[in-house]
């Protein structure tokens, strides 16, 4: 680490009323609204330029897609939980909601994983057709986006609370920020949810 | 803040930390620098061994082609080669040299300076973006030595050609995600530095020109990057997995017709990828401009003309480039609903332009300026980039843009931007900033030569081509005589080649003083070019977290020859 004191590194800044970790989060999360726009904007432009084009609940599992968005409602509960026992000094509680966001986050990949060998059994694979294309590099995409956020939330975790015990401020913003980010990747499957399985 | 410098010089970090994974924002600006001139020197060999071929299709090039002997058996260009190096050329200069350059290397050093931060608000991410951006321009040139060679679809990768591609386009779209994910993270550390750490007493108003030229441009790169890396990702499925984002039904290469799905829409990515490489170009010019403005208020020693009307301009500027993406594809057939739209914003997108232009030229009037070498590169820059911005113009409007579209025209116009432009812009800043970064000038008189050479041989390189286009030559062009119009212009080709390795032969004084002068350069002091901005109020080089004193400012950023002060300049930190 830098021996540097960077102001405003937990405490927020007297006009922003922002740390710099969590400015820095929004301006990351403002890009990935880009990058997924551009995705949702192409799928718009194939579906309205295509001949045909399946309609979703035909093709894929609703009845899974819906406990999983289900799932991941419930992760972010208890990720915002998970924050704020921290802020009520709790870190018990802390451990137990953090360990149940992660546990949901294994669940919908879990889920994930039957769907597409699920596909891949009746022959259905990215090149069949753009339908199933843009269905597996978006969802595809945001499983990406999910094991990322596992990663962030196991460190949190484990060896991340740490440091909790030398700045508890510190960490309960690196928790949030973590649910900043969370709390995106929940709702850019809102979005993926109707768009891909039930129009 | 005031007991942390105190205990800076207690433990010594290692070597490797302190030069190597470094996360103090000089050290990476160095890196970057270094770095982007190396990218930008290959970029222009690539170039120049193009040049050849134009000048002379077909001939075997002495000496030098005996070495390549796979793109150029006997030393004669193979027209696989040529669209190698041109597609590499592009990728190279734009997002491996001037935008590491600009962005990475000056606002990474000099930035952090000018707002009075110890450094930037999040190092280690900082050190992310170079140690992200190396291995991505390494994998870019490795795409080289895969089998069929480098990319040969251009710098813009248009499906269905870059589709169907060979390998070297797969490690273009991954480089491109390193590169484009480097990016990502120093933009967003820029945004968040310049708003959150600025110091006391520097209001938003009080920043110097260049700090808000990098914050335009970091917002620029944080929103118009992600959707070319949409773009790529859908790019990299269609070449990996087989799906047909870009193919539409029924194609048919080489008499086969293609075994996809198809239902594609090549168009979807010219959208996607000039939605990025437009807002990109103003990335390329808005650092050169903040350079640019720091040089010139400081050589005419009198404070920048119409600093509120530049800020505003350059946010307007910023803001319109988001929506101007279009005037790239009039010739697709798009509609003319749509290019008439295009036409309009472009029209309007070129208003800010001017009025930065302006500014600058009614800057230096009426001024004693001082010709040092950074000043000149700064004058030079005006009447080029007001060429290459000018010679837009047509390209803008739909009706001439049929006639000038893919000619040379074009590549004379964007190159008047960007080459005498944005990189006369670049190396002004290097002269300018070198005494603090090694406490050395560098030699004014190579400095000189090397300026005089570099600006005749920049408009015997670009002039020309305005001729070419205007006669009708397409670009990318492998043999320019095929055609009867291009047999007439061919002698423009030789003295565009011949200006091309004059310049080459220009950059010797410059790599010379640039190296030299670290130890035989004319020692200075902290601040020897008598200016304002707070990088100047370090220590030289500045020690690691900046600044001796938290420093405070007072004033505004160019307060030069203020009547009835001592000295003709008044620095931002020093009261009343």
């Amino acid at each position: 680490m830098s021996d540097i004191a960077i102001p405003y590194m937990v405490k927020p800044h007297p006009v922003t009323g922002l740390p710099n970790g969590k400015l820095g989060i929004w301006l990351f999360l403002a890009s990935e609204v880009m990058l997924f726009g551009a995705l949702f904007s192409s799928y718009v432009l194939l579906r309205t330029g295509a001949e045909s084009w399946p309609r979703g609940a035909d093709e894929l599992n609703v009845p899974l897609a819906t406990v999983n968005t289900m799932v991941l409602i419930i992760s972010s509960v208890t990720m915002v939980m998970s924050w704020a026992s921290l802020k009520m000094k709790n870190l018990a509680k802390y451990r137990l909601y953090m360990g149940l966001t992660v546990l949901c986050a294994f669940i919908f990949l879990v889920i994930k994983y039957f769907e597409y060998t699920s596909k891949f059994h009746h022959n259905h694979f990215p090149s069949t057709s753009n339908f199933f294309g843009i269905y597996f590099t978006l969802t595809g995409l945001h499983g990406i986006h999910v094991i990322g956020g596992i990663i962030v939330n196991v460190y949190l975790l484990t060896a991340g609370t740490s440091l909790w015990h030398t700045d508890p401020e510190h960490f309960t913003n690196r928790v949030e920020n973590a649910g900043l980010y969370w709390h995106f990747v929940d709702l850019v499957w809102i979005f993926l949810f109707p768009s891909l399985y039930l129009l | 803040m005031a007991d942390q410098h105190a205990d800076h010089g207690h433990h010594e970090l290692s070597w490797w930390r302190k030069y190597v994974f470094s996360t103090d924002h000089k050290i990476i600006g160095i890196q970057y620098t270094v770095t982007a001139l190396v990218f930008l020197f290959f970029g222009f060999t690539l170039m120049m061994l193009m040049r050849w071929q134009l000048a002379y299709p077909g001939k075997a090039l002495p000496l030098v082609g005996s070495l390549l002997n796979v793109g150029m058996p006997g030393g004669v260009m193979q027209p696989e080669f040529y669209n190698m190096l041109g597609a590499m050329h592009g990728t190279i200069m734009v997002f491996m040299g001037i935008v590491p350059l600009a962005v990475g290397g000056f606002g990474n050093y000099v930035m952090p300076l000018q707002i009075g931060a110890p450094d930037m608000a999040f190092p280690r991410i900082n050190m992310a973006s170079y140690w992200v951006f190396l291995p991505g321009g390494l994998l870019m040139l490795a795409s080289f030595f895969v089998p069929g060679g480098a990319p040969q679809s251009g710098w813009t990768s248009y499906p269905p050609l870059s589709d169907i591609a060979t390998t070297g386009q797969t490690i273009w779209l991954l480089a491109m995600v390193l590169l484009i994910t480097s990016s990502l993270l120093g933009s967003i550390n820029f945004i968040v530095t310049i708003v959150q750490m600025r110091a006391k007493g520097l209001s938003f108003f009080r920043l110097p020109f260049f700090v808000w030229a990098q914050f335009v441009t970091a917002f620029l790169l944080l929103l118009a990057f992600p959707p070319l890396e949409g773009a790529a990702v859908l790019q990299l499925m269609d070449r990996v997995a087989g799906t047909s984002f870009f193919l539409p039904s029924g194609l048919v290469i080489s008499g086969e017709p293609l075994k996809v799905a198809g239902g594609g829409n090549p168009l979807l990515w010219q959208h996607l990828f000039w939605f990025l490489a437009h807002p990109e170009v103003y990335v390329l010019i808005l650092p050169g401009m903040g350079i640019v403005a720091e040089v010139v208020a400081n050589n005419t020693r009198k404070p920048l003309w119409g600093y509120r009307l530049l800020v505003y301009s350059i946010i307007f500027l910023g803001f319109m480039s988001f929506v101007v993406w279009a005037h790239h594809m009039f010739m697709t057939g798009m509609g003319t609903t749509m290019s008439t739209f295009f036409q309009t914003t472009t029209m309007i997108i070129s208003v800010p332009s001017v009025v930065i232009l302006t500014c600058f030229l009614i800057s230096l009037y009426g001024a004693a300026i001082r010709f040092t070498t950074p000043m000149l590169f700064a004058t030079a820059f005006l009447p080029m980039f007001a060429i290459g911005g000018l010679t837009g113009l047509p390209l803008g409007l739909t009706a001439s843009d049929i006639y000038l579209h893919d000619t040379f025209y074009v590549i004379g116009h964007f190159h008047y931007v960007v080459a005498p432009g944005t990189i006369f812009a670049l190396m002004a800043g290097i002269y300018h900033w070198y005494p603090k970064v090694t406490g050395r000038k560098m030699s004014e008189r190579l400095g000189k030569v090397h300026f005089w050479l570099s600006f005749i041989a920049m408009n015997g390189v670009f002039m020309p081509m305005f001729f070419q286009g205007m006669a009708g030559l397409s670009r990318r062009l492998y043999d320019p005589t095929v055609y009867v119009w291009g047999k007439n212009i061919q002698p423009l080709n030789v003295v565009i080649s011949w200006s091309a390795w004059l310049l080459a032969i220009a950059q010797i004084p410059f790599i010379w003083n640039f190296f030299a002068s670290i130890k035989s350069g004319e020692k200075v002091n902290d601040n020897p070019w008598e200016a304002t901005t707070l990088e100047w109020a370090t220590p030289t080089p500045p020690p690691h977290g900046n600044f001796v004193t938290e420093p405070q400012v007072y004033r505004d950023p160019y307060e030069y020859s203020v009547p009835g002060k001592p000295a003709d300049f008044s620095p931002q930190h020093v009261e009343a």
